[in-house]
């Protein structure tokens, strides 16, 4: 069977929506250059569309950003690469007071058909400031959608439904999956944003993750049905708007639930999974925790990085322990 | 047709068109008076940022854009509006928080948006107007269009500004950069907290800068006019600084403490609209009684948009979609 890796995932789908849709272009810090950028996943993309609709920008994160807003309420469908998540800070005027509001102030007769590609993710030893997932900074901003895929064939349904989408959308493409491969047969199915899918059926206990984190989970889930436990494992693949029913529906069938997220607890998204449980299915819970990282900034260090993050074997050991003193 | 009754004809277009010129500055200078007095009032809330001294500039810069080209405005941003011909009453009735505002009354005095109106935007934020507007002209270079940003002399220090400037410069776009300098950011003045010329600094980019009197609307539409021109021809960003002076508070709190002595009275002698008003009876022909009639048509259309305004209803709470 015929594979795809992540990285040409993402070059597909935008090639794709390039050659459908005239108004969709691209720009960002080097994504028009031969290499594609620095994660390598817009390569050829300027010669097949044009340096009118592929090109590279100065290193201004702030006119990047700003521009495409701009552009986006004027006709275009822009699609920016901002290289690191870590980055976005730079942007969040643009992104935050004019990109998320403009549909609700215009009174629902403009949009902001944007969409903001950025690497996130840590184990990379990239230290403090290139491996952050800022996730819970949009989390908590109206009129915004986060896309979060966790293989290459999710990646590229979900980077095209992130380019029709007529709102802003942050597309976050985690840094340890771009050389992931996978079995593809034919066209990757149309995925709508906001979304859930069980990527693992189960029945002892759920475990919710996005990104790199699906895949971690799936390979704990593995372990765990070693063990007899049977754990379901549910790719949210949307953050905002959060598939609620999803969650819902798999801890009414589990009872038990873990969110593994790749960032702090406090303020997280995780947070708000769980809110979703206690709020609206508390009377199917036996169990909700999370799975998190420290309340310190990520560490450089191979040792120091690799305890910081929520693994394979600390996802096993967490459910091991949680069901086992909730059996006895 | 004789050579004089040609000459005749063009100058009567000439006041006529001053008049309109003037008509709209009015209606902007009684607008903000309006919004002033109903703020005191408690009908005008929050806060407002008044464009009372600076009408030559939207106006001129107004009258030199066509259908195709977009503007983005500032949170002192009613003039723009008026400018580009967004309903007034429409206007003021968002001003006033009520269901019949341009925006439904969720956009209030900082940041309105009227597309139909070619208005992307009005930014709350000091440097939104430039990106956006650098930004609209990426699509806009596609249609033949040209984008206008507003903004102060104290955006001249923030990112927005350098970042933009130099990438509508590498990327040769059809953008209008219109800086207001009124020589107060807030409360200080501009020259206390801005190194070296403002002119200067888009000239450093290689964008074409000029300083105007913003005070005079045919000044400013003259150097609209051959700006934009430029723009739409291919020859990339351009810049103009218009020097003004702004008659009120930066904003309704502000009772302008720091003004330097006898500043506000001499700029008053060269207020936009007496400059306007002295041109069209003086070179342009038209008689005191024509710019009064305006000035009443102008007091009287305001009386009416206040009562409906009033009168309007307020939007009811409920569930909004969050998406489009």
């Amino acid at each position: 069977m015929p594979t795809l890796d992540f990285r040409t995932a993402i070059r597909d789908a935008l090639d794709e929506e390039l050659a459908r849709d005239e108004r969709v272009v691209l720009f960002g810090e080097d994504v028009a250059s031969v290499q594609g950028g620095v994660f390598a996943a817009t390569p050829g993309l300027q010669e097949r569309h044009g340096s009118e609709r592929v090109f590279d920008t100065p290193i201004s994160e702030l006119a990047i950003t700003g521009a495409a807003y701009g552009a986006a309420v004027n006709g275009l469908r822009p699609v920016i690469e901002i290289m690191f998540g870590d980055f976005l800070f730079l942007a969040m005027d643009s992104l935050v007071n004019q990109s998320a509001k403009f549909f609700y102030l215009s009174g629902g007769r403009g949009s902001v058909p944007l969409v903001v590609r950025s690497a996130v993710g840590a184990g990379g030893r990239f230290g403090a400031i290139h491996s952050q997932s800022p996730i819970g900074w949009f989390h908590n901003v109206p009129g915004i959608k986060v896309a979060a895929p966790s293989s290459p064939s999710e990646a590229k349904a979900l980077l095209k439904a992130a380019i029709r989408d007529d709102n802003p959308v942050l597309f976050l493409e985690h840094k340890r999956l771009y050389g992931v491969k996978e079995e593809v047969d034919g066209d990757v199915p149309d995925v709508p944003l906001g979304r859930a899918r069980v990527a693992r059926e189960g029945a002892d206990v759920t475990l919710v993750s996005v990104m790199k984190g699906v895949g971690d989970c799936l390979q704990a889930a593995e372990a765990l049905a070693a063990d007899g436990i049977s754990a379901e494992v549910l790719d949210l693949r949307t953050l905002r708007p959060m598939d609620t029913d999803a969650i819902l529906a798999s801890l009414a069938k589990t009872h038990r639930l873990a969110v593994v997220e790749e960032g702090p607890a406090n303020g997280g998204w995780g947070g708000e999974v769980l809110a979703v449980a206690a709020e609206h299915g508390l009377h199917d819970v036996d169990d909700v925790w999370r799975l998190a990282t420290p309340e310190h900034p990520i560490p450089y260090s191979p040792p120091l990085e690799d305890a910081f993050l929520p693994g394979v074997e600390a996802i096993v050991a967490s459910v091991r322990s949680r069901l086992g003193a909730a059996s006895h | 047709m004789s050579a004089s009754a040609t000459t005749g004809a063009q100058a009567g277009a000439q006041t006529q068109d001053g008049l309109d010129l003037y008509r709209r500055m009015r209606l902007i200078r009684r607008f903000e008076d309006t919004i002033q007095s109903l703020f005191q009032k408690g009908e005008v809330h929050g806060t407002t940022h008044l464009y009372s001294g600076q009408e030559a500039v939207a106006v001129g810069v107004s009258s030199a854009l066509g259908d195709e080209d977009r503007v983005a405005g500032t949170y002192r941003g009613h003039g723009h509006a008026l400018a580009l011909g967004v309903d007034p009453q429409g206007l003021l009735d968002e001003m006033l928080g009520r269901a019949t505002g341009v925006c439904g009354g969720r956009a209030g005095s900082m940041n309105v948006i009227d597309l139909e109106h070619r208005l992307m935007g009005c930014y709350g934020i000091i440097g939104g107007s430039i990106a956006a507007a650098t930004g609209a002209s990426l699509a806009l270079r596609r249609t033949g269009g040209v984008a206008v940003a507003y903004f102060g002399d104290g955006t001249t220090n923030q990112g927005y500004f350098h970042e933009c400037l130099n990438f509508a410069k590498v990327m040769s776009l059809p953008v209008l950069y219109v800086c207001e300098n009124n020589l107060y950011g807030e409360f200080t003045p501009w020259e206390d907290v801005t190194a070296g010329r403002i002119e200067a600094r888009p000239e450093t980019f290689g964008i074409p800068a000029v300083t105007i009197d913003g005070n005079d609307v045919w000044v400013v539409r003259d150097a609209a006019r051959e700006a934009v021109g430029r723009a739409r021809a291919g020859e990339g960003p351009q810049f103009i600084q218009a020097m003004t002076y702004r008659f009120v508070g930066h904003s309704r709190s502000d009772p302008g403490a720091y003004r330097k002595p006898g500043e506000l009275e001499a700029w008053r002698e060269r207020d936009p609209l007496k400059v306007a008003r002295e041109r069209l009876v003086g070179a342009l022909g038209a008689g005191d009684a024509d710019v009064d009639a305006i000035d009443a048509e102008v007091d009287e259309q305001l009386e009416r948009m206040v009562q409906a305004g009033l009168a309007a209803p307020y939007p009811q709470p409920g569930p909004v979609p969050e998406f489009a």
